[in-house]
């Protein structure tokens, strides 16, 4: 078993640990937490296949910023974790929630056992080209093929903020009074 | 080596777990954080194309889908904080006035 097979493996472990007891915790601020555990195992991934401007930019706007955006919210809102739990789901409801992603999954494996028959010779075994997923290559790629597509997500962050504003501002208050909420 | 489809399957895994927490779970900002979980499995899984072809276009479209999950992070969170604000809880069972 070579290193490379065994730091996959312990990474991909740890990255679906993490999002299971994500999903099964009762607090948020603990599920914020397991989260970022499973970035982190993801951002190993990246790494290894090559991608390492996407690994750290994984780890630290993802992992680092908006991580702390949806604590900021969590203790903004003081949630506490099981205060309210309502009526538990029926037996159906629970069947149907599982049985919608299983089935999801068998399909996807199907398509990746077909594409990857279709695919023969080009297992990663093969030698990368110079740069493979440095910044230089990654900034080549944006500023000249998917110039457009990048200067539209530049447009769709604006208009999030100004969506993120107008949605989280209270309705209250006076448009002169500044700084008061 | 590491086989690209063994990544392939750790995204389709982490992109399961996702899709049954947004379903699963009551909480709303649970909910949001699954569906950045299910961004990043694909973003996984594009990353493990590219190697695998060994072209660069899939770092192009991760990081086009790392902007996306920005945006909607900012957006989702602060539609939960409105919602908060009227209803003084997030918990999606009691959001069922359109429910038929």
């Amino acid at each position: 078993m070579s290193a490379e097979l065994v730091v996959f493996f312990i990474s991909a472990v740890v990255a679906v640990c993490g999002a299971l007891m994500m999903i099964v915790q009762r607090n948020p601020v603990a599920s914020v937490l397991y989260l970022i555990l499973s970035l982190v195992a993801q951002a190993v991934c990246y790494i290894q296949l090559g991608g390492l401007f996407l690994g750290a930019i994984l780890v630290i706007v993802y992992a680092g910023a908006i991580m702390v955006l949806f604590l900021f919210v969590i203790m903004l809102l003081n949630l506490r974790g099981g205060e309210e739990l309502g009526k538990p789901m029926n037996a159906i409801s629970l069947f149907t929630k599982f049985t919608i992603p299983t089935l999801m999954l068998v399909e996807l494996l199907f398509v990746i056992k077909e594409s990857f028959a279709s695919m023969t010779g080009s297992n990663g075994a093969d030698a990368l080209s110079d740069g493979f997923g440095s910044v230089a290559e990654v900034a080549k790629l944006m500023f000249t093929r998917y110039l457009y597509p990048f200067e539209l997500t530049g447009v769709l962050l604006l208009i999030a903020i100004v969506g993120a504003v107008v949605l989280a501002k209270s309705e209250d208050s006076q448009p002169t009074a500044e700084g008061e909420n | 080596m590491v086989p690209i489809p063994a990544y392939l399957v750790l995204a389709m895994i982490l992109f399961g777990i996702g899709a049954v927490g947004v379903l699963i779970s009551r909480n709303m900002i649970v909910m949001v954080m699954s569906i950045e979980l299910m961004l990043n499995a694909a973003n996984l899984a594009l990353i493990a194309f590219s190697r695998a072809l060994n072209i660069m276009d899939g770092h192009v479209f991760v990081f086009l889908v790392l902007t996306v999950a920005a945006a909607e992070a900012a957006v989702g969170l602060a539609m939960i904080v409105t919602l908060y604000k009227n209803r003084d809880t997030i918990n999606i069972d009691r959001f069922d006035r359109m429910k038929w």
